[in-house]
């Protein structure tokens, strides 16, 4: 569409840098924030925007909540079993703030979505919901919401300790274009241990589908810090040429989310294949 | 399947202006875009909303396709008695979704 005008990707693209080379700044002194200390992005909102995200009537996140309930306890697979036969509503909350969780058949930890996966195919013998499906977002949005407030308390597992190790090396490592590593992102959008949004919408007054907490970390790890990146290059091109068309570039989204979120996923090891 | 959250307060004073908030799941798409085939997709939008009050119209409006999905309007009333809140969604073929909501009025 229309190009930003010049002046103002300008503006954007030097307080981009000066907040990216701040980072640097302090992700070179820094070392982990105290798990006592750490916040979530609530605790960083203005009164106003904390009044909008607390408002359930209108979040359309609570739509993905909503068909969750719906699928709950509607009966599927071949045993024609709902979720809610074996479970009962109020028995879920606490259990989305345990996950990952090791799984004994897996080998490795498995999120939310997945163990949902794994109860269709046990339980109700039912083929497993695509990733990231509408249906399993919802299913999963609606477990997580009744926890919704607590703590993210992953259970003390001796298993599921290599691959916590593997997650928090690949965070303290630059990669891609990034010019900083994740801890140091972190510091700044503050992402902290509280579940409230974890299944929550961030952007919330836009009309995506859910986010969730993978797809997150995915976007952070290879979009964000590459915006960096592309930001200089685009601020150079600028510079360059008084005719720039378009400087949307350096804030795209990555075209092929999946691939990288599995490669992802992979890397840190919640994944056996890539 | 719910896809319409309502936000009528569940209690009000006789003569107290009340907000009525209402979020409508749907794409409300404008008939302008293209799918990856380069394709019109076709146009599918709300075009009418009602809100009606113990059998009194009290709200209405007409959608666009410059409305962004999940249509989302907030309105103005007098809680006059306690009664029901009725919510119906016209889109272009007809078809219409209903909701409820209850108020009591002391």
């Amino acid at each position: 569409m229309s190009a930003m005008p010049e002046h103002l990707g300008h503006r954007t693209c030097a307080a981009f840098l000066l907040a990216a080379l701040s980072v640097v700044a302090s992700g070179a002194s820094g070392s982990e924030i105290p798990a006592a200390e750490k916040r979530s992005d609530y605790e960083f909102m203005s009164p106003d925007t904390r009044a909008i995200q607390d408002d359930d009537g209108t979040n359309p996140g609570m739509f993905s909540v909503l068909d969750g309930e719906g699928l709950w306890n509607k009966k599927d697979g071949v045993l024609s079993v709902s979720c809610d036969d074996c479970h009962s509503g109020a028995s879920m909350r606490g259990i989305a703030a345990r996950y990952p969780a090791y799984d004994v058949d897996y080998k490795r930890p498995v999120d939310l979505q997945e163990r949902i996966n794994i109860c269709r195919k046990r339980r109700q013998n039912a083929t497993p919901l695509p990733p990231e499906s509408r249906e399993l977002l919802a299913l999963a949005a609606f477990v997580a919401h009744q926890s919704r407030g607590m703590l993210i308390e992953l259970a003390i597992d001796e298993r599921l300790s290599p691959f916590l190790m593997r997650g928090a090396n690949f965070s303290k490592v630059a990669r891609g274009n990034s010019i900083y590593p994740v801890p140091s992102a972190t510091m700044t959008t503050g992402v902290g241990a509280w579940l409230a949004t974890s299944f929550r919408k961030r952007n919330r007054l836009d009309t995506q589908p859910i986010d969730w907490s993978g797809r997150r970390l995915a976007r952070c790890s290879v979009a964000y810090a590459t915006a960096s990146l592309e930001c200089v290059r685009s601020h150079i091109l600028m510079m360059q040429s008084s005719t720039s068309s378009s400087n949307s570039t350096w804030r795209g989204e990555p075209t092929d989310l999946g691939s990288k979120l599995r490669r992802f996923a992979h890397d840190v090891g919640w994944m056996s294949t890539g | 399947m719910a896809r319409a959250l309502i936000n009528v307060p569940r209690k009000a004073r006789r003569g107290e202006i009340i907000e009525i908030k209402t979020l409508l799941s749907h794409p409300m798409e404008t008939g302008y875009r293209r799918d990856n085939m380069g394709n019109l997709i076709s146009r599918d939008i709300i075009s009418r909303f009602v809100c009606v009050y113990n059998g009194t119209e009290v709200f209405q409006a007409d959608l666009f396709p410059a409305v962004a999905a999940n249509p989302f309007l907030s309105f103005f009333t007098v809680a006059t008695e306690s009664g029901t809140f009725e919510f119906r969604w016209t889109d272009d073929h007809g078809n219409t979704q209903t909701a409820q909501a209850n108020i009591e009025v002391a």
